[in-house]
């Protein structure tokens, strides 16, 4: 396994291919997120931002091209998935909070499980990540007791305790209504502010204007056009500029 | 006509059927037990990747289930004596029942597995929990409370069942009542007897399921809600 220097990518993608079936999905799919980074995949619905996204942490895997994450050649077979997985957060549109545990026990259960912490020490970081996210009075409950906003923060706060190197999110709003979206917006806002690599598949354009470091616009299974934020307000393909200019640019 | 009762001449032989009684739970005890974790190992295997484990678990599965307890019984007993094992009639028992209702338990926690959301998989896949971790932590008790109902059914049921067990002499208590019915010649009492005992025997399993579903799922204890 390669060294993994400040200088190299966190996350890199060269080329990737991938099908489903006869559906081709993505179509030799490239781009790099350095370290302190915040990249966000924009476009239509059915453009492949999921599944490149599924790709770094291995929930896809790919048919051909190179992925490189944290060091780990995620593309080759005999990848070692729990590794990757410790350094790579994930966070789905649905949640998918255990709902038989508390959310200490959500959060405490990984790095009680996989990195064997004492539960003292566990307990400790779950109260730790809740207030980073601002939920430490729900502690105790149960998932089903919180809203959808506070069970999106949770899950965050969940995936936060495994201390990752980089940290992917799937559209983590789009389950939830507008009043909502904002105080999960705010949480990943302060991540970025505190330095975590980050990439998101994101609708809120506004969001993504704000908080990227790089826009990476997808079209047909391809990176039709990438650069920083500012592609948003002058994008130079037709496809981008018809994209946001589809009411898709809110705030 | 009229029906001539008499239960004295019965009742005075309680000691027997108390002992019936107490051997009949015991051996739905240890079925259940032991039933409960090959059922759940059967279900495990027949959703694993490995088509000869998984296929094996079926075999198993549909063998059982589409044939009669009594011949699984005779099966176990006669079989086990042709290789020239000499085991006691309660064990012979409680291997049969095992192997029984291992089978149905290994459909309801099928079940039960199939309806934990794939999502949840996902997000304990992304934190890097193991597979075994996953059946462990994230499956094994939310598809558990699902399917409780119907798992307690089958283990009541089982008890009920085992009374096919009195044909290989195990002292259960359909057992001890045929003794009892041919000493005294009061059938019919002493079946009335056996039936009220049954009955008490199945509410005592159920409250013990109903106590163990309090300590299994803090979470429904706590909120009341289904999962
Ligand atoms: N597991 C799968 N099996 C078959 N087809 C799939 C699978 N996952 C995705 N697809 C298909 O691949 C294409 C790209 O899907 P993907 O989820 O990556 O799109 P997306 O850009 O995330 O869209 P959305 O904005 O709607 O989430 C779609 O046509 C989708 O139907
Ligand atoms: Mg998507």
């Amino acid at each position: 396994m390669q060294q993994n220097t400040s200088s190299e990518p966190i996350v890199s993608l060269r080329d990737v291919q991938k099908s489903f079936g006869p559906l081709k999905v993505l179509d030799g799919v490239s781009f790099a997120v350095d370290r302190g980074e915040v990249l966000a995949i924009i476009g239509r619905s059915g453009s492949g931002k999921s599944t490149a996204l599924r790709c770094i942490d291995r929930f896809e895997k790919v048919d051909g091209g190179e992925i490189m994450v944290c060091g780990h050649r995620v593309d080759r077979p005999d990848v070692d998935l729990r590794a990757l997985r410790q350094d790579v957060g994930i966070v789905f549109q649905s949640y998918n909070l255990f709902p038989h545990l508390t959310i200490e026990q959500n959060i405490t259960l990984a790095p009680c499980a996989v990195k064997k912490m004492a539960t003292g020490q566990a307990k400790e970081l779950a109260r730790k990540v809740l207030a980073q996210v601002g939920l430490e009075e729900k502690l105790h409950a149960y998932p089903e007791q919180l809203s959808g906003g506070q069970q999106q923060r949770a899950a965050i706060a969940r995936s936060l305790a495994m201390q990752p190197k980089v940290m992917l999110f799937d559209e983590v709003t789009s389950a939830l209504d507008p009043e909502l979206t904002g105080e999960v917006l705010k949480v990943i806002e302060q991540l970025a502010a505190d330095g975590m690599t980050m990439v998101m598949v994101t609708h809120e354009m506004g969001f993504a204007k704000s908080i990227a470091d790089r826009i990476v616009f997808m079209h047909r299974g391809k990176v039709h056009e990438s650069g920083p934020a500012s592609i948003l307000t002058s994008p130079t393909t037709p496809e981008l500029r018809q994209f946001v200019g589809t009411g898709n640019l809110k705030s | 006509m009229g029906i001539q009762l008499d239960f004295p001449a019965v009742l005075e032989r309680w000691p027997s059927f108390l002992g019936g009684a107490a051997l009949t739970l015991e051996l739905a005890a240890l079925a259940t037990m032991f039933g409960a974790l090959l059922g759940t190992l059967a279900a495990v295997g027949r959703g694993t990747h490995n088509a000869l484990i998984a296929g094996a678990c079926k075999v198993y599965v549909e063998t059982i289930r589409n044939t009669p307890l009594l011949v699984q019984i005779f099966l176990v007993y006669f079989g086990l004596a042709s290789l020239g094992l000499k085991f006691s009639a309660f064990t012979v028992a409680v291997a049969a029942l095992t192997i029984n209702v291992g089978a149905y338990t290994a459909e309801i926690m099928r079940a039960g597995f199939e309806a934990i959301p794939r999502g949840q998989i996902e997000a304990a896949e992304g934190l890097a929990l193991s597979r075994v971790q996953i059946y462990w932590h994230i499956i094994l008790l939310p598809a558990v409370e699902r399917v409780y109902p119907a798992l307690t059914s089958q283990f009541v049921l089982l008890m009920l069942a085992s009374s096919v067990c009195s044909q290989i002499s195990a002292e259960e208590l359909t057992a001890i009542a045929n003794y009892i019915q041919s000493d005294t010649y009061r059938a019919f009492e002493t079946y009335i007897i056996v039936a009220v005992l049954y009955v008490i025997l199945s509410l005592v399993m159920r409250a013990g399921f109903w106590g163990l579903g309090l300590v299994l799922f803090p979470r429904r204890r706590r909120l009341g809600t289904p999962l």
